[in-house]
């Protein structure tokens, strides 16, 4: 270890103990520069290597067909990462292998440095801090807007804990901030069924909103919404990027030009190319998977 | 900011409202001060004669519906609030019914046919000892931790290996029938201890007072009641719980409320296995009344039939399977008497009309004609 390494290694610990705890957490990717010791705690997500989400060589295949081949992906804390890819690229698969709802063949998935996510089950994940909206708005039909969003609150999920749940203070005023950021305050006792298209896309960002996820996972999030509600979405993201990390799947290139950082573009269950919009979309290899065949 | 979030003021949000309030309350103390005063009243002081008396038949066939009402509120706690058919819930009703039926068994003491200390049926059969598993038929207070015990357990074994193994929908509803029907099965031989095809009939006492007294038949219809009464508060408390709407959320959409955290094996084991010992206690109510239990009781039509009662009455309504009972088997116990051939076929008419006209069923059309949200 070099000189220079163990002093960056000792400023970051300083960082730490006068509080400055973002700067002396936040390193840039791939974990090259100095950190220091610390203790690894089980369930604590652990970002000192500047990664939240790791995928490393995973694969998985149904019936023969590999729907995922050896794909690796990384995100960093904060990041609002796009991806995009033809039908059967693999997207909503990679988002259920992360999820814990399909068991990958081979490779590794980590939420942080430390959280092996192969060894949980969806709910245990889910209470880690990721949050997941489906392709195909998916809420509790016929609970009201306010009942769906109190069951996804961050609390204890345990049956002995819902038979005597009473709402906290603080509960009722995270239920009224995210109803506002949702735009549903005045359809609170409405049942969930009844909302337009584009209210159940909310409703649903909304309970994961709730969950105060650290990583939220968004499938198609705008499909069958208005262009004014997509302009709103858009809005909402950039609020939500920098607090929590964000994966965005979606064909709504106007909303993803609205947003991108950077795009991942997936093909065959592998990543195509990655990099800011305008190189991906000027990428030979991508205009041929979009238009060649 | 400041503005808009004083607009949705904590005010605004849904308060916990109480267990029964003004019209459901209402029909509850009704409904308590009538069968437990009222209806004991018409039986037993008012003479035969007159008008207002209530006869001992029609004492038997309520008292009996009633336990029935049990069964169509438990499952409509598994079924319309939790999306799971179950349509084994006979088994639960027979257990605990066979329970009590070993007591009743044992009460009869020296005055069987055989004036035998064991019951007639193992006398028939030229057993000389009672068999293990009737060690504890001889004790009251073990009989009623046995009608609780004995269903609740089978119930947590066979709904964790199926909710574990996520075993869902029409799937879910053929095992269970598939269960039953193997319990009826083994209840059905002689070897297994349970009297065979006879069953358990000929009671005399229960904890050494006479069985076929007014008096008797009275405080057993009282006993339902309050059962009834009881299980329809503890229904209402757990569906107006959070742990009753994360059941609803089971039903609409399991996955999304796996992905907000929750586990749901511990809630469907939890609400399954009270389910069955709600059926179980409404068995054991049911056999002293009747008389008679046998494996019959097993039979997959009649955990069907169970699932109709729900379903005509009005699922995930919980007043609405205790009127579909009622309404099904008032029903049956005309026809029966009145077109005895028909039976089967109203039943299964009354089936295809509530499916395809009556999703909500009888309450539904209710809140319909009433102008009010279903």
């Amino acid at each position: 270890m070099t000189p220079e390494l163990m002093d960056q290694g000792a400023q970051r610990l300083a960082a730490l103990q006068e509080g400055r705890a973002r700067q002396a957490l936040q390193t840039a990717s791939g974990g090259r520069e100095a950190s220091f010791g610390r203790r690894i705690s089980e369930e604590a997500l652990d970002l000192t290597h500047g990664r939240i989400l790791y995928l490393e060589d995973v694969s998985v295949s149904f019936d023969g067909f590999k729907a995922i081949n050896r794909l690796s992906l990384d995100i960093a804390p904060g990041e609002l990462r796009c991806i995009i890819g033809p039908n059967g690229a693999g997207k909503t698969t990679m988002m259920d292998i992360i999820t814990g709802k399909t068991r990958p063949d081979a490779g590794s998935v980590f939420f942080g440095s430390t959280i092996d996510l192969l060894r949980h089950t969806e709910a245990q994940i889910a209470q880690l801090g990721i949050g997941r909206k489906f392709q195909k708005p998916t809420v509790f039909e016929h609970l009201t807007v306010f009942e769906n969003l109190e069951l996804a609150l961050k609390t204890h999920k345990g049956v002995a804990q819902s038979l005597r749940y009473r709402r906290s203070a603080a509960h009722d005023q995270r239920l009224c901030e995210v109803l506002e950021t949702i735009a549903l305050q005045d359809s609170l006792a409405r049942q969930a069924g009844k909302l337009s298209h584009g209210q159940k896309q909310w409703l649903e960002i909304g309970m994961l909103l709730v969950q105060d996820p650290q990583l939220l996972l968004l499938d198609e999030p705008v499909a069958g919404m208005t262009d004014q509600e997509t302009e709103r979405t858009a809005e909402l993201f950039l609020r939500l990027k920098g607090q929590h990390s964000l994966i965005v799947v979606e064909h709504d290139m106007a909303f993803i030009k609205a947003i991108a950082e950077t795009v991942t573009v997936l093909c065959d269950g592998a990543v195509l190319a990655q990099g800011p919009l305008s190189q991906v979309q000027a990428d030979p290899r991508v205009i041929e998977v979009y238009l060649g065949r | 900011m400041a503005d808009s979030s004083s607009h949705t003021g904590q005010a605004d949000l849904p308060q916990s409202a109480p267990l029964l309030a003004g019209h459901a309350r209402m029909t509850w103390v009704a409904a308590l001060v009538f069968l437990c005063a009222v209806v004991p009243l018409l039986n037993l002081v008012v003479p035969a004669g007159s008008v207002l008396h209530i006869s001992d038949f029609m004492v038997a066939l309520v008292g009996k519906i009633m336990c029935y009402a049990i069964c169509a509120l438990a499952i409509d706690l598994i079924w319309g609030y939790t999306g799971i058919l179950s349509l084994g819930h006979g088994l639960f009703f027979a257990l605990g019914g066979y329970a009590m039926g070993m007591y009743l068994m044992r009460e009869i003491g020296l005055d069987g046919n055989y004036k035998s200390a064991l019951p007639d049926f193992m006398v028939f059969l030229d057993w000389k000892t009672l068999p293990w598993h009737w060690a504890l038929s001889h004790s009251l207070f073990a009989t009623l931790l046995l009608v609780v015990l004995v269903p609740g357990l089978v119930a947590l074994v066979f709904g964790y290996f199926a909710f574990r193994s996520r075993i869902k929908g029409v799937y879910f509803s053929i095992i269970t029938q598939a269960l039953t029907f193997a319990a009826m099965l083994l209840f059905f031989r002689n070897e297994t201890g349970f009297g065979g095809n006879n069953g358990f009939t000929d009671f005399k006492r229960i904890a050494g007072l006479p069985i076929a007294t007014p008096q008797m038949r009275m405080f057993l219809f009282v006993l339902t009641a309050l059962f009834l009464l009881g299980f329809y508060l503890l229904a209402r408390y757990l569906v107006a719980s959070k742990f009753g709407r994360v059941l609803q959320a089971v039903r609409d959409a399991e996955s999304r409320l796996m992905f907000s955290g929750y586990s749901p094996l511990g809630y469907k084991l939890t609400i399954w296995v009270i389910s069955a010992v709600m059926c179980g206690v409404a068995g054991a109510l049911y056999v002293p009344q009747v008389g008679i239990i046998n494996p019959s009781e097993m039979s997959p039509a009649n955990s069907i039939e169970i699932a109709v009662w729900a379903a005509v009455g009005g699922r995930a309504t919980l007043i609405g399977p205790i009127v579909g009972a009622f309404l099904v088997n008032g029903a049956k116990s005309w026809l029966t008497v009145a077109y005895p051939e028909f039976w089967l076929y109203f039943l299964g008419a009354l089936f295809i009309v509530v499916t395809l006209f009556l999703p909500q069923g009888v309450i539904g059309l209710v809140r319909r004609l009433r102008g009010q949200q279903p």
